[in-house]
């Protein structure tokens, strides 16, 4: 099994006739993922990448059946990508753009509140149910199907745990990454909540990084709710206070929201917490031998 | 992005946000001229992007027009150390020159973006004066809040309520009601990420200014603000963290010297944090995002051979989409145009890596390889101490 996403997916591509939207959806085409459509407004009617071209997500939902969404539209156009989808009636909705305003997203999450929808970033790598449908930018082929589900924050740092994970012979149930902005869709406890009840998920991977409160928060849930293994890193234990370290969510300020403070955190709701990046793959091991 | 207090201050006077009467000055004469208008006694203020200036000499109060012109001249052109600067200082080149005024009560308002709450949050305190992070953990109950519904956006009866909570009254009551709404203003129409006023200025007239005023804005939203894009102080920036933004590479320089090239910001600081682990320090953070294009690696090269501070590098790249034998190409042709001016550390992983490898060996350059993140830091370490 795996969560929010299978085989059974259909997708359309919000921005598919642009350089990002057309590349990607090649790649995730050639994964296995069923692209039923694109919008690109103005376009309408025209076919891209064997894929009808609609003017609008509800056509597109109308005529295709689409029921998840890929996002690669422009910053200033992406929170507008975003609710015209929630509108539509897409169940779920991943934003891969990167660098919208704050501003922006707070008022679609708005505008999103009490629709039965899930958002995934913005400015995330996407999602992938290994051997079964990928929405996102992330290299399908490090991926194998397995037991570990994967929350992270992070892009290429979420490659290189697959990676480890892969190497050691576990596969992936999902690995999903949440963005790595200030405001998000979906955040780690409602993730974990998913993999709870996911059959087979045996463990999760947490990535976190520096900047909110997100990991404290999913510690406290891990205590009091989460009966399997989770195994964490948090990016950032040597970032300065004050700076934005590349993701626009990723700064210390005000003293809050250091590496430190989760990693305490999350070791006291008896996370196995790597303090390197390198024992992400390692820890898992451990996890599931004392689990 | 950071702007300088006499800027922030100009947007919110444009809000309608109370302010004191002053000018900014670039030379003593200049000054002295402004003293003679708003004078006779005026404050002056040392413009840097950090706070805590009072207690560098970075503040200070003249009682007329010559001896504004006195303070100025030691002022301007000072490097002024304050808590937030570091050891180092910043350089002073210009002077707020602002109206003294008589104090009754200092107090703060602020406002920022509560990402747990995912909304705007009006802030305010009886405590003015005094770092409001101190505030909030030592006398929380001391901080004041108002949630702001994004759709409706902040309103009056929630600005009542602050200035209550502040013990207003009568005139001065109404005139922090139309403050709290105008900052409010300023802060939503900027896509501002903070608006600070600390100390909030009650004079004993019973009048209502923002005696000082920060502003930071969010840098995805500036280029639909492009009057306050221009605000930006090059000078109170690092160098090297001004080149490679006009590259759009993500950089951030740091106090260590291991020199570090990644794709991702996950992953760049994961690469610092295990350098660490392994006895060295980070020299800097730099992202050539997760697509790592050949322009990017070589502007990133440049750059890194061009911090004197760096005496080992390491390159961490997780080539996903992107193959690592274009990204092996890429490094091998920016160290040929910049050289290879210190030992670095290449680690690359993903997609066509045994193709990649084989070409950073052929180069002829000599890059010290490594298979994984721990083995590729704990290489660099101990060619950085060299």
């Amino acid at each position: 099994m795996s969560i929010i996403i299978d085989e059974k997916t259909r997708v359309v591509v919000q921005g598919i006739t642009g350089g990002e939207g057309t590349f990607h959806t090649q790649r995730m085409q050639e994964y296995g993922t069923t692209v039923v459509a694109g919008v690109t407004p103005g376009k309408g009617g025209t076919t891209h990448l064997n894929v009808p071209v609609y003017n609008s997500v509800n056509d597109a939902v109308e005529k295709e059946g689409a029921d998840a969404s890929a996002i690669f539209v422009p910053a200033f156009f992406a929170s507008d990508a975003i609710m015209e989808a929630a509108g539509a009636g897409i169940k779920c909705i991943v934003c891969i753009t990167e660098g919208i305003p704050t501003f922006d997203m707070i008022k679609a999450k708005l505008f999103l509140k009490g629709k039965d929808c899930c958002l995934i970033g913005p400015n995330t790598p996407g999602i992938i149910s290994p051997g079964k449908c990928k929405i996102g930018i992330m290299p399908g082929h490090i991926h194998t199907p397995g037991t570990i589900g994967i929350i992270s924050r992070s892009g290429t740092l979420t490659y290189e745990a697959v990676d480890q994970v892969t190497k050691l012979g576990y596969g992936q149930s999902t690995a999903i990454g949440i963005g790595g902005d200030p405001i998000v869709g979906l955040q780690f406890i409602d993730l974990l909540k998913l993999f709870k009840d996911d059959k087979d998920t045996e463990a999760v991977i947490l990535i976190g990084e520096i900047g909110g409160t997100a990991e404290e928060e999913a510690a406290e849930y891990i205590k009091k709710e989460f009966p399997k293994p989770v195994v964490s890193f948090i990016a950032g234990q040597t970032a300065p206070p004050g700076r934005r370290m590349g993701h626009a969510g990723a700064i210390i300020s005000g003293g809050k929201g250091t590496a430190k403070e989760k990693m305490k955190a999350l070791e006291e709701a008896g996370v196995h917490v790597a303090k390197s990046p390198a024992e992400i793959g390692q820890k898992v091991k451990e996890a599931l031998a004392e689990a | 992005m950071k702007i300088h207090e006499y800027q922030a201050k100009q947007i919110l006077k444009k809000y309608g946000v109370q302010i004191p009467q002053g000018e900014v000055a670039d030379s003593p004469p200049e000054a002295r001229k402004i003293a003679d208008k708003i004078g006779p006694k005026v404050v002056l203020k040392a413009q840097v992007h950090a706070g805590g200036r009072g207690k560098g000499g970075g503040i200070k109060l003249a009682k007329n027009p010559q001896e504004a012109e006195k303070i100025a001249k030691e002022m301007i052109g000072m490097t002024l150390i304050t808590p937030q600067t570091g050891s180092e200082g910043k350089l002073v080149k210009r002077i707020l020159v602002e109206e003294a005024l008589d104090i009754a009560r200092e107090l703060y308002i602020g406002i920022v973006i509560d990402r747990a709450k995912e909304a705007p949050v009006v802030m305010a305190s009886s405590e003015g004066g005094v770092e409001i992070e101190k505030v909030a953990s030592e006398t929380p109950g001391l901080i004041f809040k108002e949630y702001v519904n994004p759709g409706t956006g902040f309103l009056p009866f929630q600005a009542r309520n602050l200035a209550f909570k502040l013990n207003l009254e009568g005139d001065t009551f109404k005139q922090g009601v139309k403050f709290i709404i105008s900052l409010y203003k300023a802060f939503a129409a900027t896509d501002a990420s903070l608006a600070e006023i600390n100390p909030l200025l009650i004079t004993k007239q019973g009048n209502v200014l923002a005696l000082d005023a920060k502003m930071n804005f969010d840098d995805n939203a500036l280029l639909r603000h492009l009057d306050i894009k221009e605000m930006r102080d090059l000078d109170e920036e690092d160098p090297l963290e001004v080149e490679a933004s006009k590259f759009n590479l993500s950089y951030i320089k740091l106090d260590g010297n291991v020199g570090c090239m990644v794709n991702g910001a996950g992953l760049a600081m994961a690469t610092m944090d295990i350098i660490m682990h392994s006895g060295g320090m980070p020299a800097n953070f730099l992202d050539v995002g997760g697509g790592v294009s050949e322009e990017a690696v070589k502007n990133a090269f440049k750059i890194l051979v061009s911090d004197k501070d760096v005496k080992a590098a390491l390159i961490n790249i997780f080539g996903g989409i992107v193959r690592c034998d274009l990204v092996a190409n890429g490094i091998v042709k920016a160290a040929k145009e910049f050289g290879l001016k210190v030992p670095m550390v290449v680690r690359l992983e993903g997609t066509n890596v045994e193709l990649g490898k084989k070409i950073l060996k052929e180069s002829g350059l000599s890059f010290y390889p490594a298979e994984t993140m721990k083995e590729a830091a704990e290489k660099v370490v101990p060619l950085a101490k060299q």
